[in-house]
């Protein structure tokens, strides 16, 4: 990813917020697809963001992991008052970032529990950390698979090969369980969940909850926020945020849909201004 | 012209040597044999580019350099320890330990082996039961294939073992053929020429018969000790007897300035289950070869390969599977990971003739480039006769799936560790299908650290994000 910016290294305090993204804008393959993004996540806070289909919250999810190939064209993101934007995917893991992928990646050959050691103990290492030998991890493992009621079998196969969708979003939340991250983005970890499958996943975010850890859910459906409950809503539309509220807000979407955003967006930030801060 | 080619007439001059220092000591048959062989040798000459199953293997460095046979196991060079060798004679099997050509009886143990196993050098084997000319040397093509040839022409010593019918051999047989090139351990930090002795050559020869309703097992690898230039040029004959199971596994980790040469032959009687695995990680330019001949209804061949190569490392597969009688089935797979300007090359052959009804083959070759200069040449050639057969086959080359790559440094794991992570899944498939678990947990290892340091060392050549 071409990054210029250089920030001086801050870090935080009880103020500033855990994640600050201020105008950011990415395009893929030269079209823009996130026009102008401001956000302020605060430790301890859990945001949702909803928006139809398309609008960008992957592409947003994504920059935020550090994907290659979005061109991010303005604006920047602080995490803990540290320039993310310039860090490779890996540092942005062990700075505490952890995204729950929308679909997530099948890798034949790579056991679950080696992969997730290699992950853990890389982390660790970053942080000054001892590493975690095969007893110590695997009994951490164990806790957190039972919490959220995995199937012990799924620890020795491959990561997510052959997994249901069920069990690949469950395999996300697991991993999230054990990495622990300062700020993990779902990005619609609640989809194709049955109700069950779902409190599970919910009590496993909630669980991760803390005065001085965030969330970021990226949903379409309420039945999540039952779960997890927000502190804040944010409509994602065409590339921006257009609309943020309460968690009342997601009720409302539920019942309306989105199309009343429309209006929103337009008496709010046009895309035609945005279209002009690039230039 | 600036350098001397030294082409046939080297080897013709060794063979005389050999001769004049072997007197009448050999049986008449052996020396006909020698004589016919070198005949043929340089009649043929060394294979060029421009013969179809050479296109894309150059022996020309290896015909310019004055290779010399060594004398004896140890002269001139130097020779491992046993503690040298300890790190690669896993499994607590018996072993025959070839240094240079020769039989090193200080690195050597046979032991435990059942009543009907016959462990024995070449050398011994003519002194005594005199059984060897019934198999010696009919299987691999010392007619038409000029290294065969040259093997069978100058061969010093190598292994005879017989297992006789009925017979289960629980152990591994370890046959290890060592190529030593001078003092220098391979690996150490001083690679200073100067230390290195003249560029060595060795012809290990290996015949195997194991008669019917047996089972046994054998490890034939071969080491370089030392820096220098050296030079195997390696025949392993096999005969499955009916009925009989025989698990074959190749490993080569010979050093980077050496050249390796192999051709394996096999000849699988009726119901027998022939497989090898053949692993190459080492030498400058390797080609091997492998053969089998399915002449007994119902045969089943198993034919898998692993070979990493980085740098300006040539490696080559060349399979043939010829299925002459009905209902055989065999299996090839072939999986490579190449690193810098490495070049590979798969030629996987597989005939089914007339009479080989009922036939079921399959042919796998896959290939993962880690580098862009890395190039591979990988092509099926099938050769079909009869009518009812099922015959597949199937090559990709490959890169790392750059979203498997993503997800793991999303995890935290850096760059280098997760490009060697999905390199190392990539070979799972044919480590998993090492039956001898001593082998694959030591590949294991050895493999992991291999690639790590390969992907460490040319990770920088790319686009860091
Ligand atoms: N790699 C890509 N190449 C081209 N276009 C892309 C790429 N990734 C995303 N897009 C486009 O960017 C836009 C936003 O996609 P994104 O996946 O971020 O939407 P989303 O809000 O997550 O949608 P959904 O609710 O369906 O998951 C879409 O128009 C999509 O087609
Ligand atoms: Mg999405």
């Amino acid at each position: 990813m071409a990054n210029t910016r250089k920030r001086q290294q801050g870090t935080a305090n009880s103020t500033s917020p855990l994640l600050e993204v201020r105008d950011l804008q990415a395009s893929v393959n030269n079209v823009p697809i996130l026009r102008g993004i401001n956000l302020q996540v605060r430790a301890g806070e859990v945001h949702a963001i909803m928006g139809p289909n398309g609008s960008g919250k992957s592409t947003f999810a994504h920059v935020l992991a550090g994907r290659e190939h979005y061109n991010v064209t303005g604006g920047e993101v602080l995490f803990e008052g540290k320039d993310l934007l310039a860090m490779k995917p890996e540092d942005r893991a062990r700075e505490g970032i952890f995204l729950a992928f929308q679909y997530p990646v099948e890798i034949p050959g790579v056991s679950n529990m080696y992969f997730l050691r290699a992950a853990l103990n890389a982390i660790r290492k970053y942080r000054g950390l001892e590493e975690l030998d095969a007893v110590d991890f695997l009994e951490l493992v164990g806790k957190k698979m039972k919490m959220l009621g995995m199937d012990q079998g799924l620890r020795d196969r491959p990561v997510n090969a052959g997994f249901s969708g069920g069990e690949k979003k469950r395999n996300e939340i697991f991993q999230m369980a054990v990495l622990e991250p300062k700020l993990a983005i779902l990005d619609e970890t609640d989809s194709g969940l049955d109700i069950d499958a779902l409190k599970v996943v919910a009590e496993g975010v909630n669980s991760l909850r803390s005065p001085d850890r965030a969330i970021i859910a990226v949903t379409h459906y309420q039945r999540l926020l039952n779960y997890i409950v927000p502190d804040m809503v944010h409509v994602l539309a065409n590339g921006q945020i257009v609309k943020s509220g309460g968690k009342e807000l997601a009720l409302e979407l539920e019942e309306k849909g989105y199309a009343w955003t429309d209006d929103a967006e337009r008496t709010g930030q046009p895309a035609e201004k945005a279209a002009e801060w690039r230039t | 012209m600036a350098h001397v080619i030294q082409d046939e007439s080297l080897y013709l001059s060794n063979y005389r040597e050999l001769e004049r220092s072997l007197g009448a000591s050999e049986p008449a048959w052996l020396r006909r044999l020698r004589e016919e062989s070198i005949q043929t040798f340089t009649e043929l000459g060394f294979p060029t580019t421009r013969e179809e199953d050479w296109k894309y293997t150059n022996l020309a460095p290896v015909s310019a350099i004055p290779f010399q046979s060594a004398a004896s196991e140890s002269v001139a060079h130097g020779h491992p320890t046993l503690e040298d060798l300890e790190s690669v004679l896993w499994v607590g099997s018996s072993h025959l330990v070839f240094v240079n050509g020769h039989y090193s009886e200080a690195l050597s143990c046979i032991d435990g082996l059942p009543e009907g196993v016959k462990v024995r050098t070449l050398s011994a084997a003519l002194e005594g039961e005199g059984d060897l000319q019934e198999h010696f040397a009919r299987y691999a093509q010392r007619r038409r294939h000029a290294l065969v040839a040259l093997n069978t022409a100058l061969w010093q010593d190598g292994a005879y073992v017989r297992i006789a019918k009925g017979t289960v051999l629980e152990k591994p047989i370890h046959l290890l053929f060592v190529s030593s090139s001078g003092g220098t351990p391979v690996g150490s930090p001083t690679r200073q020429s100067a230390r290195w002795g003249a560029p060595v050559v060795s012809h290990p020869r290996i015949l195997i018969v194991a008669e019917r309703d047996t089972q046994s097992t054998f490890i034939e690898s071969y080491f370089g000790y030392g820096g220098g230039v050296s030079f195997s040029n390696a025949v392993t004959e096999i005969v499955a007897g009916e009925s009989s199971v025989i698990d074959h596994y190749k490993i080569q980790v010979e050093n980077s300035e050496s050249f390796h040469l192999a051709t394996i032959q096999a000849l699988q009687e009726r119901s027998s289950s022939f497989a090898t695995c053949s692993i190459a990680l080492g030498a400058r330019l390797a080609r091997t070869e492998v053969g089998a001949v399915l002449d007994g209804e119902g045969a089943d061949c198993t034919l898998n390969g692993l070979y990493l190569a980085t740098d300006n490392q040539h490696v080559d597969n060349y399979t043939t599977v010829d299925h002459a009688r009905p209902h055989g089935s065999s299996h090839q797979f072939y999986k490579g990971i190449l690193d810098g300007q490495a070049n590979a090359v798969f030629n996987g052959r597989i005939i089914v003739r007339q009479d080989a009804q009922k036939t079921d083959a399959i042919q796998k070759n896959k290939n993962l480039l880690l580098s862009e200069d890395a190039v591979v040449n990988t092509k099926p050639q099938l050769e079909i006769f009869a009518n009812d057969v099922r015959c597949t086959h199937g090559a990709t080359i490959g890169q790392i799936d750059p979203e498997a790559l993503y997800y793991l440094r999303s995890r935290g794991i850096g760059r280098n560790e997760a490009r060697t992570l999905l390199s190392y899944a990539f070979a799972g498939e044919i480590l998993d299908g090492i039956r001898l678990a001593p082998i694959r947990v030591c590949l294991e290892g050895s493999l992991h650290a291999r690639l790590a340091d390969d992907i460490s060392s040319h990770g920088g050549t790319e686009l860091q994000s």
